[in-house]
């Protein structure tokens, strides 16, 4: 176990540099004016402004500047608005995300677990057909326009809540519920797969004729492992949760990382841009990390393959 | 009883030839294939047409291109036209759809939108394809080493969120319809590599592929011969599938702020657009929320159809 997670670690170091790295480049690339100043700026405005951003230097140098304070944790700051830095605007932005994203996965994957599982167990029955109803209709609407229905229903018609804006806890709900949306398909339809999946192997038979309850059944064998693929979808959800949230934000007005990275997006702010592309990898690399050893435990064919 | 049909057949056996006559007829029916050979494509496209659901979706999405052609050119209206005497019209016979904000008829841009969301869609499913196969079959028939430094090459891609990507190379390419194809093209042939070493790794040890080696066949006679159309079934599903999400991609970069420069219409422009003023004028959302839910839908419902019909065993 140790040795796999010390490989994984290394791979994850690895992906971390190269994020880093192609960002940088990637970003050098975009063509014009990083200042976008007006054309009768006199040359020593911009030679000044170059320097300060140290964008005179080679780009060789800029870049070891760069990972130099990457490793001192310093993400870079605005470039058009003063004393604005990339991490500063990922602590304040943090909390509202992280609440709005992992309470949508979180409420997400719960219920539609739960509702994967009926719609298992009774194949072929009503919940069955509502379960794939409703996962089809969850890819199929963008959440966007989901997001933009709820809050004309519960709040402008039926006024139950905010429509709006970061103020307490009712200003949660519409969020959130629009996060969790897409996850309860997404998991339902999961779940119901991998549990027909697992209907059909021996050692549910075996269960069954050793004349175990239907409960017991389920719990213990069944649902066990048909949870296990569900793992490796973590990876990918949690990193998802910050794009998801791109849009849940920009609806609700919440002033999370993702919000922050459309506005930088809006103001062509390319320094906190990046910062805000590097951060928003990094996090998704490590949490990709931490499911792969999770998936190590749970699933020891893992540790011993890999 | 069991005394007399061993007497029986001691009869017959003891007959003289003579006594038989060869049904020539017979003899050459037993050869003949009396009913048309089921290839698995007829097969497949029998279990595909047995299946209502993908078939009515396949209707629908033929009627959506269909009137997507028809539409701008036969209309009064252009997409781009505005009428500033009729601004933020609701539905009327005169504007089926309504206007916007400048007047411009939501009828017409909904079907030009059609035309560039399927069109953006289309070519990003066939460029995802053959990056795809190209990549997934050359890592997956040579295995070892190649192998090895392609899939961590994917690996290190599918680390960073797929939006990231997209939203990085928009910046630097600058809006437009080819950017956004490249933009969501430049991840999405990922999932279709993976998955099509996946299919190579399994059938390239199939004993068919190991007859026509022996055979003397090559590496390229081997891959498109043996290992493409055996491999073809979860191909077309996954680029049934890649169509939906990329219509979702556009219509998130335009909602964002990144999507096609004005005065392009696109689903997503549109739907963004309306999503901006849903609570003052909710039909402008209405509309071209509707028409992507409703191709997203069929194509959704598309992908599971031929899945089903081309992959029997997949189906629950």
């Amino acid at each position: 176990m140790g040795k796999y997670v010390l490989k994984r670690f290394g791979s994850m170091l690895i992906t971390l540099f190269l994020i880093a790295t192609v960002t940088f480049f990637l970003m050098h690339l975009i063509p014009g004016d990083p200042f976008a100043l007006p054309r009768d700026t006199p040359e020593i405005v911009r030679e000044n402004l170059e320097e300060k951003y140290g964008l005179d230097k080679p780009l060789f140098e800029q870049y070891t500047i760069y990972m130099k304070n990457l490793l001192h944790g310093d993400f870079g700051s605005s470039m058009k608005y003063k004393g604005q830095t990339v991490v500063g605007k990922v602590t304040t932005g943090m909390p509202p995300s992280a609440l709005v994203g992992f309470g949508g996965v979180i409420i997400g994957s719960i219920i539609g677990l739960v509702l994967g599982c009926i719609a298992a167990l009774n194949n072929k029955g009503k919940v069955d057909y509502l379960v794939i109803i409703l996962a089809i209709l969850g890819v199929s609407i963008p959440s966007f326009v989901f997001g933009s229905l709820i809050q004309k229903i519960f709040g402008v018609d039926l006024k139950l809540f905010p429509i709006q804006g970061w103020k307490g806890v009712s200003y949660v709900v519409l969020p959130m519920m629009t996060a969790a949306f897409t996850n309860i398909a997404f998991y339902a339809r999961m779940l119901r797969t991998s549990m027909l999946d697992v209907m059909k192997q021996d050692y549910t038979y075996t269960a069954k004729s050793k004349g175990l309850t239907k409960t017991e059944i389920v719990k213990r064998h069944m649902l066990r492992n048909s949870l296990l693929p569900l793992v490796t979808s973590f990876g990918p959800m949690c990193a998802g949760v910050l794009t998801g949230n791109f849009v849940v934000e920009k609806i609700f007005n919440i002033p999370g990382i993702g919000q922050a990275m459309i506005s930088a997006i809006q103001s062509s702010d390319y320094t906190m841009i990046m910062g805000l592309t590097v951060i928003f990898s990094f996090i998704s690399a490590i949490m990709y990390f931490v499911v792969d050893i999770l998936y190590g435990v749970v699933d020891p064919r893992i540790r011993i393959a890999g | 009883m069991t005394e007399e049909i061993k007497q029986t057949s001691d009869d017959i056996r003891t007959l003289p030839l003579e006594f038989f006559e060869k049904d020539e007829q017979a003899y050459e029916d037993a050869d003949k294939i009396t009913r048309p050979s089921v290839t698995y494509w007829s097969d497949a496209w029998r279990r595909f047409k047995a299946n209502k659901i993908a078939m009515i979706s396949s209707i629908i999405l033929i009627l959506i291109a269909v009137l997507a052609i028809v539409v701008p050119l036969i209309s009064r209206y252009t997409y781009d036209q505005t009428d500033l005497m009729a601004v933020n019209q609701a539905p009327s016979s005169a504007h089926l759809f309504g206007t916007d904000d400048l007047g411009r008829d939501i009828f017409v841009r909904c079907w030009e939108g059609a035309r560039v969301s399927l069109f953006i869609a289309l070519v990003v499913s066939i460029l995802n394809g053959t990056i795809g196969i190209l990549y997934g079959g050359i890592a997956g028939y040579f295995g070892g080493l190649a192998d090895n430094i392609m899939m961590r090459f994917c690996e290190l891609i599918a680390s960073i969120p797929q939006m990231l990507w997209v939203i990085l190379l928009i910046l630097i390419l600058k809006p437009g319809v080819g950017p956004v194809i490249i933009a969501i093209a430049a991840t999405g042939w990922i999932g279709m590599a993976r998955l099509f070493r996946g299919q190579v790794f399994q059938i390239k040890e199939m004993e068919f592929v190991m007859a026509s080696r022996t055979m003397g066949a090559g590496s390229i006679w081997i891959i498109l011969k043996h290992l493409f159309p055996n491999a073809l079934s979860p191909i077309i599903t996954n680029m049934a599938f890649a169509i939906p999400s990329a219509i979702f991609a556009e219509s998130f970069l335009s909602y964002i702020g990144l999507g096609l420069p004005l005065p392009t219409a696109s689903w997503g422009v549109l739907a963004s657009d309306g999503a901006n003023k849903l609570l003052s004028y909710p039909y402008q959302l209405l509309f071209p929320a509707l028409l992507i839910c409703i191709t997203m839908l069929c194509f959704n419902l598309l992908g599971d159809g031929l899945r089903d019909a081309l992959d029997p065993r997949m189906r629950q």
